[in-house]
C-alpha cells in the first residue's frame, strides 16, 4: 500500500472516530466509547504506517544518492520532516499521540469528539490542497541530527499546545452566558481566525503554489489583492457562524460532564508539557543554526516568533502559579499562546515572507 | 501592605524589582515590541521597509512612518538602546526576584521535618487511614521499609499516646528547579554579552588557491586580522543525481602560521573548522568573474597509464600520457545543457552546475579524433576511444568558497545555560517535593495507621504513589505477621 492510501485510511478513521465519540457522548454506552478509541487507534496506526512507508521511500532515495552512508545516518537523513506537507502530517500525528495519552490518564473521552475531527479534516485538506508531496532531497543545511531533534521536539510541543488550545476554548465557552461579553467575542474572533488561517493557507498553497528558486529554496508567491478581499469575506462569514453557534456548544459540553476545573487542569498540564518542549525546541534549533552558520541566535522572524510564543506561555505560567490567576484570564492567555504557535509555524512563512523582499520574487 | 509606607527607599526599590508584576509587564513588553521587529525587516535599508510600511499605512504616509520608526530605532530594534534596556531590566528583575525568594525556598528544602499532630495530619490534602493485623513494631518496620523503597529519607519519633510516627520526604531540591531555570537565562545572557564584546562575526570569500589573514566584519565591512592565514585548497559541489540541486558543498582549508601548514581539513555545511577560537563555516560558493588563472584538471587512463592527473590551461595543448595525441581546451561552459527543442547546446546558468570543456585533438599537427565537449558530471563523455579516457574532473581556481567566520568566547556559556535550562525545566515541571507522615498506634490486637502526605505539585500522581505505598505497607506488615 502506498503512503497516500494509508493516509486516506487514517483520514476516514479519524472522521469515523469523531462520529463514534459523538455517539458515545449521546448514548453513554461504554461499548461505543471503546469503539471510538479503537477507531482512533486504528487511524493512528494507519498514519504511523504511512509515515513509515514515506520514510522508507526517502531512505531508498537517500541510499541511491549516497550509497556509502551508514544505516543510522541514512535513517536520520531520510526522516520525513522536510517540508510543509510532512511537518503538517507529523503535527497531526503528535496531536493524536497527546490526545490518546490524555484520554488514558483522565479516563475521559469527551475531548475526542473535538480532536479527531480536527485531525481528520486537516489530513483531508492537506491531501487535497495540492501542496507538494514530493520526496525532495535535503539541501545541505538541513543535513543535521540537531534539526531532526529540533523538529521532533517542537512538534510534540505544538501538539501539547494544540490540546491546551482546545480545552481553553471549551473553558471560555462554558464560562460565558452573554454573546456580547468580551471573552466570548475574543473566543469567537480567535476561533474563527484559527479556522480561517488553515483555510487561507491551504487556499493560498493550492492556488498560488511556491516556486523553486535557483538555490533550491522555495520562494512563496504573493497572491493578488482580490485573493485577500475574498479571504476577508470568508472570515466575516466564519466569524458570524462561530459567534452565532458558539453558545449552543455549551449545552454539549455540559452534557459531557466537563467542568471548568477539569478543563483548567488539562490546559495547565498540556502547557506544563508543552513549555519545556518548546524551550528544548528553541535550544536545539539554536544549536543547529550554530553548527550550520555559526549564529545561535539572529533575531530572524521565525526565531523571534518562537521566543514571543515562549514569552506568552511564560506569562501564563507566572500569572497562574505566582499571581494565582485562574479561569477566564489564564484561558485567554492560553489562546493567545496557541495563536502565537500557529503564527510561528505558518504565519511567519506565509505572511511575513510575503511582506519581505525575499518573498517578492 | 500596611508596612509598605515605612519601607526605606532601597527596600522599596528592591521590592519593585522583586515583584512578579514587574516580570509580567516586562515579559509582555518584550513580546509585544519583538513583534514589530519581525514585521519591519531588520537592517534592510530604506527601499525595502518603505514597501513594507506602504502595505500598512499607504504610500503617502510611509516615508513619515519610516522616519518615526527609524528615530525610535526600529530598523535595528533588537540592538537599540531601549530594547537592550528592557532586556537588562528583565535580567535585573530575574536576579532580584530569585534572590528575594531563594532564602525562603532554601529553608523549605533544608529544614528538618517534624512529626505532625493528629489534627494537622488529618487536614493534609492526601490522607489514608487503615488498620493492619500486625504488631506496632512490625507495622513500623514495614513502614520504614516501604518509605526507604520509595526513596524517602525518614525519621521516627515516639507519639504521646504510646504510638510512633514515621515521617520522610524526597525531591526537596526540585523546588530549586525554577530558580535554576532563571539562573540559566542569566548564564545565556552573560554568554551572549561576552560573545558580543570579545567576539566577531564576519565573512570571507576565498578563491581556490587564495590565502587570507583577515576577515571582513558583517555590517561595517572592516577588516579583522586573524593572527594566522587560511587558505582554500579546493572547493567542490556535489549534486543529487543528475539534478542541479546541491547535495553537499565542501572546501579543503589549510591553516598556515609562520609559513607552516598547521592544519588541513575538509569543511562542509554543519561541519566547520576551528582554530584558535575562530570557527570557519561553509556558507556559500560562487564563480569568480574572470578566472584567467584557472586550471582544467583531467584524469587520463590510457594503455599503460592509470589515473594520471593533468593540469591544463585554456588554449595550451598538452599531451595525453601514454599516447601521441595532444589535447587542447578551446572553450568552457559552467553549465552546459541541451535545448530540448532545437537540440543545441547552451549555457543555462553562470554558476558551475554542469561544467564542460570543448576539446580539440591533434596528432603530429593534424586534427585527430572528433573535437567535442567533455562534461564533468557525465564521465562517459570523456571516453575518447575504447582505450583512451580523459575525464574532466575539475576547473580549479574558477570558484570561491564563501566562509562565515566567527569568534565567540562566550558560546560555551550559552551552551552551558541551555543545558542547565533543559535539565532544570524537567525538574521544575515533572518532579516535586513530596512529604509523608505515618502515625502508627496500637488498637487492641491490631495496629491503626494514619498516613498523611503532601506534594509541592502534581498531587494526582503522588496520590497514586501513596496508594501503592499503602498496599505495600499492608502486605509487608501482615505478611510478616503470619
Amino acid at each position: 500500500m502506498s503512503s497516500s492510501d494509508l493516509f486516506n485510511i487514517s483520514t476516514f478513521a479519524y472522521i469515523a472516530a469523531m462520529v463514534a465519540y459523538i455517539a458515545y457522548l449521546v448514548f453513554r454506552k461504554n461499548g461505543i466509547g471503546y469503539t471510538a478509541t479503537g477507531i482512533t487507534i486504528l487511524g493512528f496506526l494507519g498514519q504511523t504506517a504511512a509515515i513509515i512507508v514515506r520514510w522508507q521511500e526517502s531512505f531508498v532515495q537517500w541510499m541511491r544518492f549516497s550509497p556509502d552512508t551508514s544505516f543510522l545516518l541514512a535513517i536520520s537523513r531520510s526522516a520525513p520532516l522536510r517540508n510543509l506537507y510532512e511537518s503538517l502530517v507529523f503535527f497531526i500525528w503528535s496531536m493524536i499521540v497527546i490526545y490518546l495519552v490524555i484520554e488514558f490518564v483522565y479516563k475521559n473521552r469527551s475531548l475526542g469528539a473535538f480532536v479527531t475531527p480536527i485531525a481528520g479534516l486537516a489530513l483531508a485538506f492537506i491531501e487535497m490542497s495540492g501542496m507538494s508531496k514530493d520526496i525532495s532531497p535535503l539541501v545541505p543545511a538541513l543535513q543535521s541530527n540537531w534539526l531532526i531533534a529540533h523538529v521532533l521536539i517542537s512538534f510534540f510541543g505544538y501538539g501539547a499546545f494544540g490540546v491546551s488550545y482546545a480545552t481553553a476554548n471549551m473553558h471560555l465557552i462554558l464560562e460565558t452566558d452573554d454573546k456580547k461579553s468580551p471573552s466570548y467575542l475574543f473566543w469567537a474572533v480567535t476561533f474563527a481566525a484559527f479556522i480561517w488561517c488553515i483555510f487561507i493557507m491551504l487556499a493560498k498553497l493550492s492556488l498560488y503554489p511556491p516556486v523553486m528558486g535557483a538555490d533550491g529554496r522555495e520562494i512563496p508567491v504573493q497572491p493578488p489583492v482580490s485573493f485577500w478581499i475574498g479571504g476577508a469575506v470568508v472570515y466575516a462569514v466564519l466569524l458570524g457562524l462561530v459567534w452565532r453557534l458558539g453558545l449552543s456548544l455549551k449545552k454539549v459540553f455540559r452534557f459531557f460532564a466537563l467542568s471548568t476545573d477539569i478543563l483548567d487542569d488539562i490546559t495547565y498540564k498540556a502547557i506544563a508539557v508543552g513549555f519545556p518542549l518548546l524551550s528544548l525546541g528553541i535550544i536545539t534549533g539554536a544549536i543547529w543554526a550554530d553548527s550550520a552558520w555559526g549564529t545561535y541566535w539572529s533575531w530572524d522572524p521565525k526565531e523571534t516568533w518562537s521566543l514571543i510564543t515562549w514569552f506568552v506561555y511564560a506569562l501564563y505560567l507566572h500569572s497562574r502559579l505566582m499571581r494565582g490567576w485562574k479561569g477566564r484570564k489564564t484561558a485567554v492567555l492560553a489562546l493567545i499562546g496557541f495563536i502565537s504557535v500557529i503564527f510561528t509555524y505558518l504565519g511567519v512563512n506565509l505572511l511575513l515572507s510575503g511582506l519581505h523582499s525575499y518573498g517578492g520574487g | 501592605m500596611t508596612t509598605q509606607k515605612n519601607l526605606s527607599l532601597p527596600d522599596r526599590i528592591w521590592k519593585f524589582f522583586a515583584s512578579v508584576t514587574l516580570a509580567i509587564i516586562l515579559i509582555a513588553a518584550l513580546a509585544l515590541t519583538s513583534i514589530v521587529g519581525t514585521i519591519i525587516e531588520q537592517n534592510a535599508g530604506y527601499e525595502k521597509n518603505i514597501k513594507v510600511l506602504s502595505t500598512f499605512v499607504g504610500e503617502g504616509l510611509a516615508p513619515a512612518a519610516y522616519r518615526i520608526f527609524d528615530a525610535m530605532g526600529f530598523m535595528n530594534m533588537y540592538h537599540s538602546w531601549w530594547f537592550l534596556t528592557l532586556l537588562s531590566l528583565f535580567a535585573l528583575n530575574l536576579t532580584i526576584c530569585s534572590i528575594d525568594r531563594l532564602p525562603r525556598i532554601w529553608k523549605l528544602v533544608t529544614d528538618p521535618m517534624i512529626p505532625l499532630k493528629e489534627n494537622v495530619l488529618r487536614n493534609l490534602a492526601i490522607r489514608k487511614e487503615f488498620t493492619v493485623s500486625a504488631s506496632l513494631e512490625t507495622a513500623q518496620s514495614a513502614t520504614e521499609q516501604v518509605l526507604k523503597g520509595h526513596g524517602f529519607a525518614f525519621n521516627t519519633a515516639p507519639e504521646d499516646g504510646g504510638g510512633t510516627q514515621v515521617f520522610g520526604q524526597k525531591g526537596g531540591y526540585s523546588r530549586l528547579g525554577v530558580y535554576v531555570v532563571h539562573g540559566s537565562i542569566l548564564v545565556i545572557f552573560v554568554g551572549s554579552i561576552i560573545g558580543g564584546i570579545f567576539g566577531f562575526k564576519g565573512g570571507l570569500n576565498l578563491p581556490e588557491g587564495a590565502t587570507s589573514d583577515v576577515v571582513y566584519l558583517y555590517g561595517s565591512g572592516s577588516q579583522v586580522p586573524l593572527g594566522f592565514e587560511v587558505k582554500c585548497n579546493w572547493y567542490e559541489t556535489e549534486f543529487y543525481g543528475s539534478s542541479d540541486q546541491p547535495k553537499l558543498f565542501k572546501s579543503e582549508l589549510s591553516v598556515i602560521e609562520n609559513g607552516q601548514e598547521i592544519l588541513r581539513k575538509w569543511i562542509r555545511v554543519n561541519d566547520p573548522l576551528v582554530y584558535k577560537g575562530v570557527t570557519f563555516y561553509q556558507s556559500s560558493y560562487g564563480p569568480i568573474s574572470s578566472p584567467e588563472d584557472g586550471y582544467f584538471v583531467f584524469t587520463a587512463n590510457t594503455p599503460g597509464v592509470e589515473n594520471e592527473t593533468i593540469w591544463a590551461k585554456k588554449n595550451q595543448p598538452f599531451q595525453i600520457p601514454g599516447t601521441d595525441i595532444f589535447a587542447t581546451v578551446v572553450d568552457f561552459s559552467p553549465a552546459l545543457g541541451t535545448n530540448r527543442q532545437t537540440g543545441q547546446l547552451y549555457t543555462y546558468t553562470s554558476s558551475m552546475n554542469n561544467p564542460a570543456v570543448k576539446m580539440v585533438f591533434t596528432r603530429e599537427g593534424k586534427e585527430t579524433l572528433k573535437p567535442g565537449w567533455i562534461w564533468k558530471r557525465w564521465p562517459q563523455t570523456g571516453k575518447l576511444t575504447d582505450e583512451i579516457t580523459l575525464d574532466f574532473t575539475h576547473y580549479w581556481g574558477a570558484q570561491f568558497t564563501g566562509l562565515q567566520v566567527r569568534k565567540d568566547p562566550g558560546v560555551w556559556l550559552v551552551y552551558l545555560g541551555c543545558t542547565l535550562m533543559s535539565i532544570a525545566l524537567f525538574v521544575a515541571f515533572f518532579m516535586s517535593h513530596r512529604k509523608v507522615w505515618v502515625r502508627i498506634e496500637s488498637d487492641r490486637k491490631q495496629t491503626r495507621v494514619l498516613l498523611g502526605a503532601s506534594a509541592s505539585k502534581n498531587r494526582h500522581s503522588f496520590e497514586k504513589a501513596v496508594d501503592k505505598m499503602v498496599s505495600e505497607l499492608t502486605v509487608k506488615s501482615e505478611g510478616g505477621n503470619s
